[in-house]
């Protein structure tokens, strides 16, 4: 029975509601309008979302492609929820090997042309004849991706993407079930873009785009502009939100000192990059209300050389993890309220985490303090003492100071230890090749989905260690195989028992980090600054600031 | 006839009445000693190098620091308290460590920190031996090479000359700092191998050899015209009428009369090397951490400019001092040793 007292009350909780809920819309749509002016010091490459893997660009494709699939664009933790986007739906087989996805109707291209389920496969296709750089990683296990590997120009992915223009489905085979492949669907390399896009790289020619922005020009050297897509009608909130500002833009060139000035002048609303160490006080304290600090699933690591010398000898590695003093680097990054020390792996937060540090003064859960002297000790058992090694790292602010502190770092445990930066631009792939003899470097790593195993197969199995390439990003070379196999196994067992998996990534985690091809440094968080005028800025975790969802007027 | 001869007719031009009696090499240095510009300029020369060579002991007895090791947690004594050598912020969102200041105290971080909780005034002084060091070694170099090619390009002439010139004319097209950048980039990242030799990629004799060859144009050039004048002259026409050979022409009439000139580029070089050596540090591409010059003590200033600006003022100040000092010592050798220059100059 339902108490009559409450119904009353409950009536006139909804109307409150329903009328909160039509002022709430009726002031978004006064917010709509104006241009939000973005910053970067340079343009971030190609323009195809294919190709393009930097977060500069990822961020933009929120407001402009789509997947079948897509990350909800919301803030916090929502934003790892996998929701259809261009598929209305989805259904997955028993063995988990088809994957059934129905095309929503009434989507168009920014240049007017309906999207088909032509469109899709053709899409899928062009993953590997623009030569994605997650082709090999994320989309190999598609029936026909062997072939469309071995001679791109030709893929069809005949047999693995199958369109049914009449019962409007697109039905992907894969080759053995991949619990991760709703995230890697819903990541801009598996964007949808039309039949008649060019096989090879577009490069600064923007392709169309389904989302509630299209990119109206691209000028590397100077600056990008989206405009509305005049032909977006929001079909999911979730997946597709309609954006506030009329226009986007991001222009290039100037330096970050310069950048945060103009924004604290209300000349621009954000930039891409991180404020100079000797601006975040002000920051915090004159413009703390522009500033956002969010915590991230990221990790500073610095990948050691595990088949060179002095590396190849895991006391030396291990010496290496007990000499730092992670917080002498929190210092480098800004201080506690910007990073947190770390030993591990896997991110807090993150699937399969459990906290653990056996490289301190008192080996537990967390980092306490350096124990030089062990780590001098087992530098004396390694042999390897007096050993030269040179600390690579890009030649950025941040990156070159935490370098500069690792061969410090090295010198005072008995290693001849120098610094060497090389240029952001050419710096991660110098890194990955085996051919420059990198012997320790300084790396950051930025989830793409959230899952273990895009940070401990990714970056420490042995498919990921190519020698001799420049995509090799298992940069230490750390290749057990008893270790691989338990990934293989943890990889396995997501589908069937995700909470088994994740202990078993937790097992894998405390292993990888026993046997330190890399140290972990810190966990970032990240800053965002914009300017007086920005409103509703919303923060998701999985791609971060959703800049189409501010307001700037 | 010699250079000596040359410098006594020189010296009597100039109405020096003891000139008769004194050596070319003596007249130089009592004109030198004359030029009171010149001389408090080798006296802020001379403070610089004692400062910059006392270095250890400045770090090790009077600061007691080590200015090549982090220090970020590190604490120091400010009006006989400990405070933290990297400060953290505690005001609004309490974001930024800011490294301590001139203290003004000698033992306690004079200048203050870098980002590395280093302290700035024994990294200046450390910094300051191999900029000097690696200014003097280069400029060395390009006045070695530059006088040999020169002389050679300028005396044999011909074919020989054709080869040189041409060659020399090459590297001179090259804007020097890009040319210097770019020999900079590609050996940093491996250093440089050639048969039994090797360099390291820290190593200072990079920056030594890419600075000291990129410079020799510089100097062979004059050197090469000035040889062609001397061969011409009659105390020459009148050795080769003699029969002198070509090595005792070279080494008795040749040389004597070219020397001055190398030693009057020598501080210029200099100057100008110290400079290039900078640049390079501050592009990353010369001195490598933890080694430290002036350039790269500016390049961990710059990122300090808004706060510490110190950091990078000091090394830049020290630059100026010197490069001015070098070019002003320069001239009062050039005034020297060129009795022309001089009677232009009391003129």
């Amino acid at each position: 029975m339902k108490d009559r007292k409450t119904l009353p009350a409950v009536l006139l909780a909804a109307a409150i509601a329903v009328v909160a809920v039509g002022s709430s819309s009726a002031r978004s749509a006064d917010h709509k309008g104006g241009t939000l002016k973005l910053l970067a010091k340079a343009a971030g490459g190609t323009l195809d979302p294919q190709v393009n893997y930097t977060l500069q660009y990822w961020q933009l494709y929120q407001a402009t492609y789509d997947g079948l699939l897509a990350f909800k664009k919301a803030g916090g933790d929502q934003a790892f929820e996998v929701v259809p986007d261009l598929a209305s739906g989805y259904r997955i087989s028993k063995d988990g090997k088809t994957w059934v996805f129905t095309l929503r109707k009434g989507i168009k291209f920014s240049n007017g042309k309906p999207v088909t389920v032509q469109d899709v496969v053709s899409s899928f296709q062009r993953i590997f004849k623009v030569k994605s750089p997650t082709s090999g990683g994320f989309y190999a296990g598609i029936v026909g991706a062997d072939k469309c590997l071995k001679t791109p120009a030709t893929c069809t992915l005949a047999g693995g993407v199958v369109g049914n223009a009449k019962a409007n489905t697109v039905t992907i085979h894969l080759t053995a079930p991949d619990p991760e492949f709703k995230f890697k669907l819903a990541v801009p390399h598996a964007s949808i873009v039309p039949a008649s896009s060019p096989p090879t790289d577009a490069g600064t020619k923007p392709l169309p785009t389904t989302g509630p922005y299209y990119f109206a020009s691209y000028d590397p050297n100077k600056q990008l502009v989206m405009k509305r897509n005049p032909y977006f009608k929001e079909w999911s909130h979730d997946a597709a939100p309609a954006g506030y500002p009329d226009e986007i833009t991001q222009k290039f060139g100037l330096t970050v000192e310069a950048q945060i000035t103009a924004i604290e002048n209300g000349q621009y609303d954000w930039t891409l990059e991180s404020p100079p160490a000797d601006r975040l006080n002000e920051l915090g304290t004159k413009y703390a209300s522009q500033t956002h600090v969010e915590t991230l699933t990221a990790f500073w690591y610095a990948p050691m050389n595990v088949n060179i010398p002095p590396f190849n000898n895991l006391k030396a590695r291990q010496a290496v993890n007990y000499a730092i003093d992670r917080n002498a680097l929190v210092k480098i990054f800004g201080g506690p309220k910007l990073a947190v020390p770390s030993c591990q792996v896997l991110p807090p937060g993150f699937p399969g985490y459990h906290a653990y540090c056996p490289y301190t003064k008192n080996p537990g859960a967390t980092w306490s303090a350096p124990d030089v002297a062990k780590a001098k000790k087992l530098v004396q058992e390694s042999g390897r003492k007096g050993a030269k090694v040179t600390v690579l790292s890009s030649d950025d602010e941040v990156n070159k100071a935490v370098g500069v502190y690792l061969a410090s770092v090295l010198n005072q445990i008995g290693f001849k230890a120098t610094a060497k930066t090389i240029s952001g631009n050419i710096f991660f792939t110098y890194a990955q090749n085996t051919k420059n003899k990198v012997q320790i470097n300084v790396q950051q790593w930025y989830q793409d989905y959230p899952a273990a195993s895009d940070f401990l197969h990714i970056l420490f199995g042995c498919e990921s260690f190519h020698p001799g390439s420049d995509s090799s990003i298992n940069i230490a070379g750390f290749c057990n195989k008893p270790i691989n196999n338990q990934m293989h196994k943890a990889l396995a067992l997501e589908s069937e028992n995700f909470p088994a998996a994740n202990k078993l990534w937790s097992k894998i985690d405390r292993q990888v980090t026993d046997q330190s091809p890399m140290a972990t440094l810190f966990t970032p968080r990240h800053i965002d600054f914009v300017s007086k005028r920005v409103g509703n800025f919303t923060f998701s975790k999985q791609f971060y600031w959703l800049v189409d969802q501010s307001w700037v007027q | 006839m010699s250079g000596a001869v040359v410098g006594e007719v020189a010296a009597r031009e100039a109405g020096d009445p003891a000139a008769t009696a004194a050596s070319p090499w003596r007249l130089a240095r009592r004109r030198l000693l004359r030029n009171r510009v010149a001389m408090v300029m080798v006296g802020v020369l001379v403070l610089i190098v004692v400062l910059c060579l006392s270095a250890p002991l400045y770090a090790h007895r009077v600061a007691h620091t080590n200015p090549f090791q982090s220090n970020l947690d590190g604490t120091t004594i400010v009006n006989g308290k400990p405070v933290p050598v990297m400060v953290q912020s505690t005001e609004g969102l309490g974001l930024g460590v800011t490294p301590i200041g001139p203290t003004w105290d000698i033992h306690h971080y004079f200048l203050g920190a870098d980002q590395q909780g280093r302290d700035v005034a024994a990294r200046l002084l450390y910094g300051g031996r191999n900029s000097l060091m690696i200014g003097a070694a280069a400029a060395a170099i390009t006045c070695f090479l530059g006088t040999i090619i020169g002389v050679i390009s300028g005396f044999f002439g011909g074919a020989i000359d054709g080869v040189l010139s041409r060659a020399l004319d090459v590297v001179w097209a090259f804007p020097v700092y890009l040319l210097a950048i770019s020999l900079s980039t590609v050996l940093i990242a491996r250093g440089f191998s050639w048969g039994p030799f090797h360099i390291t990629s820290s190593s200072l004799l990079l920056p030594i050899f890419i600075i000291g060859l990129v410079y020799v144009p510089y100097v062979s050039r004059p050197i090469r015209g000035e040889v062609i004048s001397l061969r011409r002259r009659e105390f020459v026409e009148a050795a080769i009428g003699l029969g002198a050979t070509d090595r005792r022409l070279l080494w008795s009439d040749i040389l004597p009369n070219i020397v001055t000139t190398t030693i009057v580029f020598f501080p210029l070089m200099l100057a100008i090397s110290m400079l290039t050596e900078a640049a390079l540090s501050f592009l990353s591409i010369g001195v490598q951490e933890p080694n430290a010059s002036w350039g790269t003590i500016i390049l961990d200033g710059q990122d300090l400019l808004y706060t510490r600006p110190t950091v990078a003022l000091a090394p830049g100040i020290a630059i100026a001092v010197t490069v001015l000092a070098l070019n002003v010592l320069g001239d009062g050798v050039r005034d020297a040793l060129d009795p022309r220059a001089k009677l232009r100059s009391t003129e």
